[in-house]
């Protein structure tokens, strides 16, 4: 039963399973990012009081959501790796972390630009900003560390460990607009109950969440692989994969 | 002859808090930098009391949380560079102890003398003296919260040859919610208001790294050690 979690040690399976996803992965993104965009952009009816200003949320709120994701994924990641002593992890960790870092500084971007004609300013010290802030701080931190170290798998222990420290952040950014009354809005969509927009307004968006979600998971086998291949370099089985 | 854990506890407390003591100079050289930051933000921003009083807050956190990082650096780099970290690694009672006794002795040179000393800085800063206690107390649960997530960043970067900077951009964003809640907490103690959400705030998070750091720093210090 646990033959497919113990595969997943081998860099050789690793390196295949990516290397046949990514299609797939990419082509499914492509399509639901490309309906949500047209569908969202083109056809969703402008916010009563937003206007048009509204429609960068099609992007905004998928990274948003993303760099929470990427982070968790590079904790679990490396959690796993500290457990099981699973040096994959610490691969799918590294690869993770620059992409949930550029997703950060993505949502912080576009929340600024359509921060300017909604609240009047780029920047607010609010509590959602600045605990996305913080996380994109965290992904530095943790992106520095690793190489730091003379011995790669130590600089990966260590970078695991402090991505697991940093989880601490990722509930207080999810919850910090419903704990402190802040200026960022609150949830639209992952709310029990009637999510408060129509229809024509929500399904670009979802597609566009999965399409993100997607998205990421193609960089991230892409990026594995570059990892994996960088790691084993040594390995016989990496000289063949490369000849053929 | 064996020892006990609370006994091998206060054996590491003791001798770290007379090494401490024998070198009164580095004792004091992180409340001397205290001071001086203090000082500059007045010298530097204006010396209209009513503006000072509204920005006393954050200047002393800011400065409280720089001076702690200064010494954190040493917290486990002498040991460690001279082997003593690993004969206490390897002398059989839990590097946990070691290192909440470590931990401890460093917050009880740091961290407690920033308190002592913070009523001196208040009074420049024009806070009044009505929130005195609430701003000590505030520093005191802060700089214990400090020094455990220190305790983490020195763990992590005590094998490193420029560990210095990597420890500060590892420590900071960690820090960064117990800026909030401990400059928010004498903010509304000079203002008058209730100051309690706040204070129980930073309470949570100093149980928090009480009970959970110690497992994380042992942890990053067994990495760095092997």
């Amino acid at each position: 039963m646990w033959t497919w979690f113990y595969r997943l040690a081998s860099p050789p399976y690793v390196y295949g399973v990516a290397a046949a996803l990514t299609p797939w992965l990419l082509t499914t993104a492509a399509i639901a990012i490309g309906y949500g965009l047209v569908a969202g952009l083109f056809f969703a009816p402008p916010d009563y009081q937003q206007g048009d200003a509204f429609r960068i949320i099609y992007v905004h709120a998928p990274s948003a959501w993303l760099s929470l994701f990427a982070y968790t994924t590079m904790a679990v990641a490396g959690a796993i790796a500290l457990i099981w002593r699973i040096k994959m992890g610490h691969a799918v960790a590294a690869a993770s972390a620059p992409i949930g870092a550029s997703f950060t500084l993505v949502a912080l971007v576009t929340g600024s630009l359509w921060g300017r004609p909604m609240w009047g300013t780029y920047w607010a010290w609010d509590p959602r900003l600045t605990s996305e802030l913080i996380l994109l701080f965290l992904y530095v931190g943790v992106m520095s560390l690793r190489p730091a170290f003379e011995d790669p798998g130590r600089g990966d222990r260590a970078a695991a460990l402090l991505a697991i420290v940093g989880v601490v952040n990722v509930p207080i950014i999810h919850y910090s607009v419903l704990w402190w009354n802040s200026l960022h809005q609150g949830a639209t969509v992952a709310k029990l109950g009637k999510p408060s927009m129509p229809g024509s307004m929500l399904w670009p968006l979802l597609s566009m969440f999965l399409g993100f979600m997607l998205f990421y998971g193609a960089v991230l086998c892409i990026r594995l692989r570059g990892e994996v291949l960088n790691r084993e370099r040594q390995a016989t089985w990496v000289r063949e994969a490369i000849k053929s | 002859m064996s020892v006990g854990l609370s006994e091998a506890f206060f054996l590491v407390l003791r001798r770290e808090l007379r090494l401490s003591f024998r070198r009164p100079d580095q004792l004091l050289q992180p409340l001397v930098f205290f001071l001086i930051v203090t000082t500059l933000f007045p010298l530097g921003l204006s010396v209209q009391l009513s503006l000072l009083r509204d920005m006393a807050p954050g200047v002393l956190w800011v400065a409280a949380l720089l001076s702690s990082l200064l010494s954190l650096d040493s917290l486990f780099k002498s040991d460690a560079d001279d082997g003593t970290l690993e004969q206490l690694a390897l002398a059989g009672q839990g590097l946990n102890v070691i290192v909440i006794a470590k931990t401890l002795a460093h917050w009880l040179v740091s961290g407690a003398a920033l308190v002592l000393v913070s009523p001196i800085v208040g009074t420049a800063l024009a806070i009044p003296e009505a929130a005195f206690a609430t701003m000590m107390l505030s520093l005191g649960l802060g700089t214990l919260t400090l020094s455990w997530l220190g305790a983490i960043g020195a763990g992590l970067t005590v094998g490193l040859k420029r560990g210095n900077v990597l420890l500060s951009l590892i420590v900071l964003p960690l820090a960064m919610p117990l800026l909030i809640f401990g400059a928010g907490a004498t903010d509304r103690a000079i203002s008058g208001t209730s100051t309690a959400g706040a204070l129980y705030l930073l309470a949570a998070l100093c149980v928090l790294t009480c009970t959970l750091a110690p497992f994380a720093a042992t942890a990053a210090l067994r990495i760095t050690l092997e």
